[in-house]
């Protein structure tokens, strides 16, 4: 009982933050919106017996992805040359086709799960020690080759972001 | 907190993305509507996985958060690139590919 | 493995050497390979004669070498084999001799050349061709050798290839050979469904064993005739050499006058067994050969470039020799080839000299006195001519008398009298030529005079050699007059190659020789008296038959004719074809096909607006049309 008020508290903020984004003008404000937005998220992910993702989820993504996010905003001074004109014709049709697409969505959802009630969390919880035993052996693979990924998103990212070399 | 409704969040953040994808004008908040996007997927993965299948799920968040860590850095380091070069980040000055 | 079968492959590895890396190496060494392969293969040839000789089998003495089997399909079986006779010795010690001297020859003549390595590589080439066709145990080897000679005809012909004369008349060549190819073709095609083999031994096994019906021989027999004949261009396919002249001169003297023309006779002696069998091929063969010696002498009289004269008379010996093997004397024919190769080589050789001498000028019309500028050149050219004229006790002689001999023997009055006229032409014309180039006031031009000089000793050699086997080559072939056992040629060819039946009475046979060597003579005074004491005679005689001296010096307009019967109307309609077909159709395909392309580009190029939030439409369009359709 407790857990679904919790839920509900976390998902208005979640779904309200999101949107909340898309109404702001200040990419600043924007980002510290999300930031809302991704902690709620990670505790959804508490709630559903997922200690391990929610972890990480307010470490990465709201620790260091919108950190990282924000500091761009601060380096791109938002404030000179925020255009006035948009594109008309996708700025109605893409939230349109958006809301089809829910509508979609939602069916599809609601044939699979309408009727039943069955609570999302329950049976043991998937406690770190687990996934971590899961990571090292039946997803060692995948988890490599992250790694390596995340090596080539380091070099990358430190080339593209050096300062441009004057010709002696 | 039925799984309909976790899912249902998941849409809803979703379909949010999408929408905030169209009506923002600068690269640097439609990148933010593509994460929002991630994390929706990454909540409909938990939330479909049911007991303690719910361990293969969160390594898969696990690799998709990764990789949107990755992917994030590079992005970010290319919009700072074209914010040097083009001194904007407004999209419709990034309109060079038409055909 | 036999010393012969590696004749043919000095040369080809000779060739291979020199075509990969001939640019790299210099004059001297490209040369120097060049002649050393031809040398090895000549070494070859003379150990595998003596070899032959001194076994001195009674009967036939064949050996044959299976290298691999070729063709191996069904009941075809083709086996690439090398065999060694009495005919393959003559034949190879002819071409590696005789091509040695012109390979030699070849290194003073092209020294200021800058393609040498194509050249010699060519030669070379052509040499392992020539050999293999000799050397071939079957009629599908030999037809490889064939058209290997072709193809370096072709190539050595338009060595020059910048020249547009020369590149046509290389090309003429090849067209026209291909044309006897076909027929040759289907020779060996017919022999093949008829005998199941087309190995020599096989087919004239199965000749003797009467498994051909006659008119089937006679069939083969005459569509194998018609390759002869466009390879030794007898009439109707004469027209090719004449415009071969167009290639280096020591091509003429291998190519045009020593070997590859020889290979139609070599063939029909090869096939001798079949021809026996089909009397009516013979005929046919013996009358194409007389035609032509006089067709090709009459033409020899009015022409006033001295590689012309020399070609129109290679293409009338070679009548004499299809004249010999038509009437049954296949010996006799050989026996011409191989005097023939010797004077012949010597001519054209000599000739190059000449125009050498005279930086390059070949009209008889702008030469004369030259024998006193030319002191070795002349003497040499002499033998040549009088060897060719069948003058008494030249190999020539005794060559054509062999041949008229077995004509009149056998009772065939009106192909002797032919040669016999061809003869006194052979005579005349080529002393027309003596006497135009080396006698008389010099009617040089200016830059030729001052040039003037004899050739260096890497092309005069070879001349002396080939003089001395222009006077001795004969004495291998005493007339029978003499005795019975007198002629070795004939004796050592025997198993392998007849030689006529019918027999002249003793006294008959020196009356004939008397009336060879009285024609012989007449020729040489007549042109004498043309050339020497009244040289107002010739003009006159054309000023006042001008039609004849025009159907003459134009070859009978043969050549005019054929371009408007055959040549125009193949390039019209191809013209036609192109038009219609590979432009009108097949360019429209495929230019439609690109200009397609280049419209639905354009026509779908609205959708590449720049903007990323139309991509992104684009996809979130893609995704909701799909998941409703999976939905719904």
């Amino acid at each position: 009982m407790a857990a679904d008020i919790i839920f509900w508290i976390l998902a208005a903020v979640c779904a309200g933050a999101a949107g909340a984004m898309i109404l702001v003008k200040n990419p600043g404000h924007s980002a510290l919106l999300l930031v809302f937005c991704f902690s709620a998220l990670g505790g959804i992910f508490g709630l559903l017996e997922a200690p391990f993702a929610a972890a990480i989820q307010i470490l990465v993504y709201a620790g260091a992805i919108m950190v990282l996010f924000i500091f761009v905003v601060m380096m791109v001074d938002p404030r000179a040359g925020i255009p006035l004109e948009g594109r008309k014709r996708a700025k109605i049709l893409g939230p349109a086709i958006g809301l089809v697409l829910l509508f979609e969505l939602g069916t599809a959802v609601w044939r699979a799960f309408g009727r039943t009630s069955g609570p999302a969390a329950s049976g043991a919880a998937g406690s770190p020690v687990e996934v971590g035993r899961r990571l090292f052996t039946e997803f060692i693979y995948p988890f490599e080759i992250t790694s390596l990924l995340i090596l080539a998103a380091l070099v990358g990212a430190v080339v593209l972001g050096k300062k441009e070399q004057s010709e002696p | 907190m039925t799984t309909g409704a976790v899912v249902g969040l998941s849409l809803v953040l979703f379909v949010l993305g999408v929408i905030a994808f169209f009506v923002k004008r600068d690269l640097l908040t439609q990148f933010m509507a593509v994460e929002i996007m991630l994390n929706a997927a990454n909540l409909a993965f938990l939330g479909l996985a049911q007991g303690a299948e719910r361990l293969d799920a969160q390594v898969i968040v696990f690799l998709v958060m990764t990789v949107a860590a990755a992917e994030a850095a590079v992005g970010l380091a290319i919009i700072l690139l074209v914010f040097r070069r083009k001194k904007s980040i407004a999209s419709k000055d990034f309109r060079t590919l038409r055909g | 493995m036999p010393a012969f079968t590696l004749i043919p492959f000095a040369p080809a590895a000779g060739a291979l050497v020199l075509f990969f890396f001939g640019r790299r190496l210099g004059r001297k060494a490209v040369s120097l390979i060049a002649s050393a392969a031809v040398a090895v293969s000549l070494a070859l040839s003379v150990v595998a004669f003596l070899n032959l000789l001194s076994r001195g089998a009674s009967g036939p003495d064949v050996t044959i070498h299976r290298l691999f089997t070729w063709i191996s399909s069904g009941a075809l079986r083709v086996e690439a084999a090398l065999r060694f006779d009495a005919l393959a010795a003559v034949m190879t010690l002819v071409v590696s001799g005789v091509g040695l001297l012109i390979h030699v020859y070849s290194a003073g003549y092209m020294t200021r050349d800058r393609d040498v390595a194509r050249y010699f590589a060519c030669l070379n080439l052509f040499t392992f061709a020539m050999l293999l066709l000799v050397l071939a145990d079957n009629l599908i080897l030999l037809f490889v050798g064939w058209e290997g000679v072709g193809l370096c005809s072709y190539l050595l012909i338009g060595f020059w290839f910048e020249k547009p004369s020369a590149a046509a008349a290389g090309k003429k060549a090849f067209l026209v050979n291909r044309i006897g190819d076909a027929g040759f073709l289907l020779g060996i095609l017919f022999l093949l469904v008829a005998t199941g083999t087309t190995s020599f031994a096989g087919i004239d096994e199965a000749v003797t064993a009467g498994a051909i019906t006659p008119s089937l021989a006679v069939c083969s027999a005459l569509l194998l005739l018609i390759g002869a004949v466009g390879k030794s261009a007898q009439i109707p396919l004469s027209v090719w050499l004449p415009d071969a002249m167009e290639g280096p001169t020591p091509v003429s003297a291998l190519i045009h006058a020593a070997t590859m023309v020889t290979a139609g006779v070599y063939l029909i002696a090869r096939m001798n067994v079949l021809y026996a069998f089909a009397p009516i091929a013979g005929q046919v063969v013996a009358w194409v050969g007389a035609l032509t010696a006089v067709y090709a002498g009459t033409i020899a009289l009015v022409q006033n470039d001295i590689k012309r004269v020399l070609a129109y008379s290679t293409i009338s010996q070679l009548g004499y020799m299809f004249l010999g093997c038509g009437v049954g004397a296949y010996a006799a024919g050989v026996f011409h080839l191989f005097t023939h190769a010797f004077f012949k080589g010597l001519l054209f050789l000599a000739a190059g000299s000449v125009i050498h001498a005279l930086s390059g000028e070949q009209d008889l019309r702008k030469m004369g006195g030259l024998r006193k500028h030319l002191p070795l050149t002349y003497p040499v050219f002499l033998i040549g001519a009088l060897a060719i004229a069948g003058v008494p006790f030249l190999s020539g002689f005794f060559s054509k008398d062999a041949i008229l001999v077995s004509a009149f023997s056998q009772g065939r009055w009106a192909l002797g009298t032919l040669g016999l006229a061809g003869a006194a032409l052979t005579a005349f014309y080529m002393f027309r030529l003596v006497f135009l180039a080396f006698f008389g006031d010099a009617r040089l031009t200016l830059e030729a005079k001052t040039h003037l000089h004899e050739s260096p000793p890497v092309m005069t050699w070879p001349l002396l050699i080939l003089a001395g086997f222009s006077v001795l080559a004969g004495y291998l072939g005493l007339p029978l007059a003499l005795g019975k056992n007198a002629n070795l040629f004939f004796r050592f060819l025997e198993p392998i190659v007849p030689s006529a039946e019918g027999h002249l009475g003793r006294s008959a046979e020196w009356g004939l020789m008397l009336l060879s060597a009285a024609s012989a003579v007449a020729g040489i005074g007549l042109a004498y008296l043309f050339y020497i004491r009244k040289t107002a005679l010739p003009g006159r005689w054309a000023a006042r038959r001008p039609g004849l001296h025009r159907l003459l010096l134009h070859g009978y307009h043969v050549d005019n004719f054929y371009g408007a019967v055959v040549v125009k109307p193949l390039i019209r309609g191809s013209e036609a074809v192109y038009r219609s077909f590979d432009l009108g159709v097949i360019d429209a395909l495929v230019d439609g096909t690109g200009k397609a392309a280049r419209f639905l580009g354009r026509a779908f190029a609205f959708l590449q607006t720049g903007w990323i939030k139309d991509y992104a439409l684009a996809f979130l369009l893609g995704v909701t049309i799909f998941l409703g359709a999976l939905l719904f």
